[in-house]
């Protein structure tokens, strides 16, 4: 019998090491290793700093931030605008957004690519770069009032920008793609002959849309408007551009009280009332939003 | 899809199939089709609209549009590369987003392989962890993240942005990876081992080279979350060390110039290449 | 040869309470083909996994060639492995994938690693294919690339896991010869895991019946065959059919059983228990080529009645399947030699003439295998 000399070579000390456990796995210890450093960072730059941040919010462990902010009704009214222009920025994404998703879902590879393209590339894009077209584009004697002016829509130009409604465009801009790329992954995973079953089944184009595409598509628009609800409810830089002082948002009062009043402990409450609202709908839509499944479509 | 909305075949249903004549089915399908290219054409014109219209801005000779323009011009660029406040901010962010991208790379790889092929001991809570900076508020972070650099000299500072950089730009690189992961076969990895290879053969020389798609993917959104970075960036700057993203935040708020245009392009450029370089790995890899 | 001989002594596994592998014993000669086989769940691949170093053992011990393995990493083993589904490197050519396990080996002689993948390359029959990429082959192919990869090194011992399942019947057989030729060839130790009885049977020196991870029984196919030491083997190797009896007598090597219809019949009781006693109820086995039969009254005494329900040409044989007239639940399948036209049809009424050597008896507790 030859074989490889190594093969007959007695089993060394160091060779002994347990299988007990299968090699399909890292062993308890590597894989410990291997997340370390993730933890460390995510508790340095991360975990602490949030938790100091919601320490401030109570400093000396009384609640007189929260008092001052319950009993303002500027603040109240800001948190509610907050959640109210976060519903209309995600409704306007939603009724904008599928029917893009379903054009990029059913088109021919080649076109379903240019539909896909024109979602990418302002996704990729820069925040501050859209914002900044958007700026320009609203502007006193920008291009959409001269637009209108030359129609003869209107007689002089409008005020547009630091308005809430530019803040509403502009985010909705801004958001859209994440909308339409859960929406879309879920589409493209049905089966076109699900459809077309409906249909000799005797269902119209419109009702096999209604009872079949529509409800199977669901888990994607869940996932996708409290994807965009939750990105829209602490979204900083576009309103901060865009909208102005009327228009105030929760993200932008913050930033107010932090760069102008320099008021941190106040500043400090209401990120944690922002944290809790976004973490409160997070966790009531954990299923839905299956997080890492709705995140990953963005790529 | 046109097909699919308006045209329809009801075989069961030859009463129907009268109502549905043709001359309806046509009209139908005309208007159909017309309504939802209008709707859609203009959704796609609103979303890519805004984003490219720096180009033409920041080649024009006015500091605002006009169509059509009276010249070109490349000045703006020309005053964006001749500003040292500029260059300044655009070499600081660079070389964060290029740490960052190395750190969250192989923290992120790291991790994936971790939760996706190792035994951890909690491993769905440092996921919902991990992914946590994508979902908390930036506007927040940026504020704690303030609060706690701030008294360690750690605002415009280097470590300070590759500290929050990597936090915010890791779970892009363990979604990515994680999703590679998946698909990869395990019985390549024991097929490795079989042939004598140890764990850190069998991750270099087969493991690695089957997941690198995933892993470029991951270090390419890395690169942009951190170099695209504003809010955060715009809270841990100072005057001593600012990042592009503040710099553009500021110039936006008070002096509103068409060399923000020109910043503008390069950073579409940058992106568009970035972008255009993965779908060409992913299209070579299947292809 | 380049085969060693392999041993498990008392080998275990188990995943938490399931036990996956139960006192495990095989002694493999070098150079040997042993099959693995079972149903899905009996444990083979996972006693294939602990040969490999895939799975610790929870208890036992795997010697090969003389040295202890049990505690040894996969990758110091020198065991070769072809997987389910080839497991080829993707982003490897051919001779890449062959080369692997050498340099793996530290075989860092650049020309002797060429040579040897060439010769392999050779030896499987794929000499001008060694610059392309696994997808570019056939599964067939592909499935030569794999057993010269885990031949490359000359491994004591190679398993087989499941090698063939993702092939056409016909690249099927032909490949069962192939592997043959090449085990054979190279006198290495094989041990194959399949759940096709039949590719067990063709290739094998012997084989192992697992089920329930526990080994049922360990011999070479035609003592599988002839001689089941259970019912489940009796069921799983081959076909079978069962007939219920009841015990009256077992004593002297010999049993007396009476059948549902009064049929008396004395039989060798090969396979049965000696605690089988008078009264109790009892199986009788017997191939489908050991039934005899013959038209209503012409097979003489000690015989079953029975109606034909089916009679079909399958090429070297005509079934028949027959329904026994005092036990209409009881389908026999009985195979006659194909010769001329269809011998019955179906509703003839049939005499069934059971070869007394041919029967074997088991206890009625045991379940069967299908």
């Amino acid at each position: 019998m030859s074989g490889p000399s190594e093969v007959l070579q007695p089993t060394s000390p160091h060779q002994r090491r347990s299988t007990a456990a299968s090699a399909r796995f890292y062993s308890r210890g590597v894989s410990v290793c291997l997340a370390a450093p993730l933890v460390v960072a995510l508790a340095i730059g991360f975990v602490y700093p949030v938790t100091r941040l919601v320490g401030l919010s109570f400093e000396g462990g009384s609640l007189e931030q929260y008092r001052r902010l319950v009993a303002e009704p500027l603040y109240l009214g800001v948190l509610a605008s907050t959640v109210k222009v976060a519903f209309i920025v995600t409704i306007a994404s939603l009724l904008l957004g599928f029917p893009v998703a379903y054009l990029m879902a059913r088109l021919r590879h080649g076109i379903a690519m240019v539909v896909a393209a024109c979602v990418f590339i302002p996704l990729w894009t820069s925040v501050l770069v859209r914002s900044y077209a958007w700026v320009v584009l609203l502007q006193r004697n920008g291009i959409v009032n001269t637009l209108l002016a030359d129609a003869g829509i209107t007689d002089g130009p409008m005020k547009l920008i630091y308005t809430q409604g530019a803040v509403i465009v502009a985010m909705t801009h801004v958001l859209m793609p994440f909308m339409i790329l859960p929406i879309y992954s879920t589409l493209r995973t049905l089966p076109p002959d699900y459809n077309r079953a409906a249909r000799n089944l005797g269902a119209g184009a419109f009702r096999a849309f209604i009872s079949i595409t529509l409800p199977l598509s669901l888990p994607g628009v869940f996932a996708g408007s409290v994807l965009c609800f939750v990105l829209a409810l602490g979204f900083y830089i576009t309103p901060a551009l865009v909208g102005g002082p009327g228009s105030m948002l929760m993200a932008t009062l913050i930033g107010q009280q932090t760069t102008v009043l320099l008021d941190w402990p106040f500043a400090a409450a209401l990120s944690t009332v922002l944290l809790t609202v976004t973490l409160i709908f997070v966790f009531l839509f954990r299923k839905t939003l299956s997080l890492s499944k709705g995140l990953h479509s963005v790529h | 899809m046109s097909t699919d909305l308006t045209h329809s075949t009801n075989r069961l249903s030859p009463v129907r199939d009268l109502y549905d004549s043709a001359a309806v089915q046509v009209f139908a399908k005309a208007f159909g089709v017309t309504i939802l290219a209008v709707v859609i054409g203009c959704v796609l014109f609103f979303l890519l609209l805004p984003t490219l219209i720096v180009i033409p801005m920041s080649l024009s000779e006015k500091d605002y549009i006009e169509f059509p323009t009276s010249g070109l011009t490349l000045k703006w660029y020309r005053a964006y590369f001749s500003d040292p406040d500029w260059m300044a901010a655009t070499w600081f962010s660079l070389k964060i987003a290029l740490a960052t991208t190395a750190t969250a790379t192989i923290m992120g790889t790291m991790a994936a392989l971790a939760i996706v092929r190792g035994r951890l001991p909690f491993s769905s809570a440092l996921q919902a962890l991990a992914l946590g900076p994508m979902i908390v508020p930036h506007i927040v972070l940026g504020v704690a993240l303030y609060l706690v650099f701030s008294p360690l000299q750690l605002t415009g500072n280097f470590l300070g942005f590759l500290i929050a950089h990597t936090v915010l730009a890791t779970p892009y690189v363990m979604i990515t990876v994680t999703a590679a992961l998946q698909r990869f076969d395990p019985a390549l990895e024991l097929a490795a081992l079989n042939c004598g290879a140890n764990r850190l053969q069998a991750f270099a020389l087969v493991v690695l080279p089957n997941i690198a798609p995933g892993v470029a993917a991951g270090a390419v959104f890395a690169f942009l979350a951190s170099f695209d970075e504003a809010t955060v960036a715009f809270f841990i700057s100072d005057i001593g060390g600012k990042s592009i993203g503040r710099k553009m935040f500021e110039d936006i708020d008070f002096n509103l110039t068409p060399v923000i245009a020109a910043v503008s392009t390069v950073l579409v450029v940058i992106s568009l290449l970035l972008m255009g370089a993965i779908h060409l790995a992913n299209a070579q890899k299947r292809g | 040869m380049i085969g060693q001989y392999l041993s498990l002594v008392g080998l275990e596994k188990h995943f938490g309470s399931v036990r996956a592998v139960t006192s495990l014993s095989l002694e493999i000669g070098a150079g040997e083909f042993v099959s693995l086989v079972g149903p899905s769940g009996s444990g083979k691949t996972t006693a294939l996994n602990m040969i490999a170093g895939f799975e610790g053992p929870s208890a036992g011990k795997i010697v090969i060639g003389g040295r202890d393995v049990t505690h040894v990493a996969p990758n110091r083993r020198g065991i070769g492995m072809v997987f389910q589904k080839y497991a080829l490197f993707p982003h490897l050519t051919v001779r890449q994938n062959i080369a692997f396990p050498l340099r793996m080996r530290r075989q860092s002689n650049k020309t002797r690693i060429a040579t040897r993948v060439g010769e392999m390359l050779e030896l499987v029959q794929l000499s001008s294919y060694g610059e392309r990429y696994p997808q570019q082959l056939s599964g067939g192919q592909q499935q030569r690339v794999a057993l010269a990869r885990a031949l490359a090194f000359e491994p004591p011992v190679l398993l087989m896991d499941e090698p063939l399942g993702a092939l056409d019947k016909k690249l099927r057989e032909a490949m069962q010869f192939e592997i043959k030729r090449l085990q054979e060839r190279l006198g290495a130790t094989v041990v194959y895991v399949t759940h096709d009885q039949d590719e067990a049977l063709t290739m094998s020196d012997r084989v192992a019946v697992m089920a329930g991870g526990e080994l049922k029984q360990f011999g070479t196919p035609t003592e599988l065959y002839r001689y089941p030491n259970s019912a489940f083997v009796a069921d799983f190797i081959g076909r079978m059919n069962f007939i219920e009896g009841n015990c009256v007598e077992n004593a002297g090597g010999t049993a007396v059983v009476r059948l549902s219809d009064d049929t008396v019949l004395s039989i060798r009781a090969q396979g049965l228990p000696a605690t089988a006693m008078a009264g109790q109820t009892i199986k009788l086995a017997i191939r489908p080529e050991r039934v005899r039969v013959a038209r209503r009254g012409e097979g003489g005494s000690g015989c079953l009645a029975a109606v034909v329900q089916t009679c079909v040409f399958v090429g070297s044989v005509h079934i028949l399947v027959v329904r026994l007239e005092s036990r209409p639940d009881v389908l026999l399948q009985i195979q006659l030699p194909a010769e001329g036209g269809l011998p019955f049809q179906e509703r003839d009424t049939v005499d069934l003439l059971l070869d007394d050597g041919a029967i074997h008896l088991f206890a009625n507790t045991e379940r069967h295998a299908a």
